[in-house]
């Protein structure tokens, strides 16, 4: 009896095993538009509606809990802030007199525009119904799809809601049914934007810092090029004259500031980047449903 | 699975379900100590803990699943490391049936041990660039803090959805028989 009981009990946890491992291999073998792919975009679209209703509900206790954590938090962000109002106060007397220099500049090249808009771009806006419970927190949930014009590789922007400056691009749409989309984030490791400091002294490629979901690292840029902490990071969008090797991001999407550069002006010199949106705190995000100009 | 009732599938289905929404919408989102708790191991474990070994492993199979399925992740890659949790659990309970108040907190601590390690390695081994930095560390053992600080009202919970459908406990029948007075030799002397 007890033989039996201990051979059901590994059959089972066997077939158990076996199965979760032939799940993994059917499912790195397949391509996205397999059966398992399928199943789980049809499991999506059947448990998103569930998961919206359950998010709108559960927006309370969220909040409750947040406000309890950002009290906590707030004393400790206190001297950072005040380090940071401090510095922002000196660039603002710098920035300041440099407006007045770029508009007699402008003024004299003629350059006077617009300053850029994404309503070009048709943003569509969604909320965030799910995110990823693991600590590498690479997926959000959102609660529009294809019915509202997104689709797959559409880049993805949020604004943390911190401060107007804490806005930028978190990520592309990796996966999307009627009414739901998931969203890659740029913590993810297998995402990699290309990007160009806001000045255009170096480009380079955005990848996330393995390990740590709030610093990014900037890859292969030259040797040459003049990248310094404090730097702003921006999309640089399509640079290729090929059509077929476009961007899937528009060019001048902030993604972070350069926080500390690893070995600066050797050739294998490695900018870090703190993301300006803090990815835990998105709420809302802006789909981009529309290409402009190839992003170029 | 011995003495599994469709009364007691029932309700573990119905459990599965509403711990992965409210994990997937709500949870995860409330960020404390720079991290947020992960409902789901201590779940599992906590079922593995009430129903035994099989029973755990095959809820954590099922709700590794449903993640997996809700949030388009590698599919097999939650199950595989749940069943650890839930398997785990329900063999400590078989092997050495613990009866100390803390256990589920012991117990809730190693499962979210298990699956945020076992994950991770996981992904090491499926080739996904994951080295274990410092900070992530720090963010493992915040996790692992967090979930053993709720694990016993998460267990209270989990004990008082499951305790209708879960077949007598002789160790609970007993006690409640000496109680009782009737049956209890010290009684009878």
């Amino acid at each position: 009896m007890y033989d039996k009981t201990v051979r059901r009990r590994r059959a089972v946890l066997g077939l158990l095993v076996v199965s979760s491992l032939i799940l993994l291999t059917a499912y790195f073998g397949e391509r996205s538009g397999g059966a398992l792919h399928n199943v789980q975009r049809g499991i999506l679209e059947v448990v998103s509606p569930i998961q919206e209703g359950a998010s709108r509900a559960l927006k309370p206790v969220r909040d409750l809990f947040g406000w309890v954590g950002d009290t906590v938090s707030a004393k400790g962000d206190l001297q950072q802030t005040r380090a940071d109002r401090d510095k922002w106060r000196e660039d603002a007397i710098r920035n300041q007199s440099a407006v007045r220099d770029n508009a007699q500049f402008r003024g004299l090249l003629n350059l006077d525009k617009q300053p850029k808009s994404l309503q070009p771009y048709a943003p569509v806006t969604a909320r965030t119904i799910g995110s990823s419970p693991t600590l590498w927190y690479v997926k959000i949930t959102i609660d529009k799809g294809t019915s509202s014009g997104i689709h797959e590789e559409m880049p993805v922007i949020a604004s943390d809601g911190r401060s107007d400056t804490n806005t930028g691009l978190i990520g592309k749409v990796e996966s999307a049914t009627g009414n739901a989309s998931v969203v890659r984030l740029i913590t993810d490791s297998t995402m990699a934007v290309s990007a160009r400091t806001a000045d255009g002294g170096a480009a380079g490629l955005v990848q996330p810092s393995p390990g740590n979901p709030r610093d990014l690292i900037m890859r292969y840029v030259a040797k040459d090029e003049p990248i310094a902490k404090g730097d702003v990071v921006v999309t640089a969008g399509t640079v290729s004259k090929r059509s077929d090797l476009g961007s899937v991001y528009p060019p001048d999407l902030p993604i972070g500031r350069v926080t500390r550069v690893d070995e600066p002006g050797a050739a294998n010199q490695l900018p870090h980047l703190r993301p300006f949106v803090d990815l835990r705190r998105v709420q809302f995000v802006q789909v981009l449903t529309q290409k402009v100009n190839g992003n170029r | 699975m011995p003495n599994v009732s469709p009364q007691l599938l029932l309700r573990a289905a119905i459990l599965g379900v509403a711990i992965v929404i409210v994990q997937v919408a709500a949870v995860s989102q409330i960020v404390l100590f720079g991290t947020s708790a992960d409902l789901l191991p201590l779940v599992v474990a906590a079922v593995g803990l009430l129903c035994g070994s099989l029973s755990g492993a095959t809820f954590g199979f099922a709700v590794g699943l449903l993640v997996d399925a809700a949030l388009v992740q590698t599919m097999g890659l939650t199950s595989l490391v749940f069943i650890a949790a839930g398997y785990g659990a329900g063999r400590l309970r078989e092997l050495r049936d613990p009866q100390a108040v803390v256990i589920p907190m012991v117990v809730g601590a190693a499962a979210t041990a298990i699956t945020t390690f076992g994950y991770g390695l996981m992904n090491f081994m499926l080739g996904i660039d994951a080295p274990v930095s410092f900070l992530l560390l720090r963010q493992i053992l915040a996790t692992i803090v967090l979930n053993a600080l709720i694990a016993l009202p998460v267990f209270a919970v989990v004990r008082r959805w499951l305790s209708p459908a879960l077949p007598d406990d002789p160790r609970r029948r007993r006690r409640r028989a000496y109680t009782t007075g009737g049956l209890s030799p010290l009684s009878r002397a």
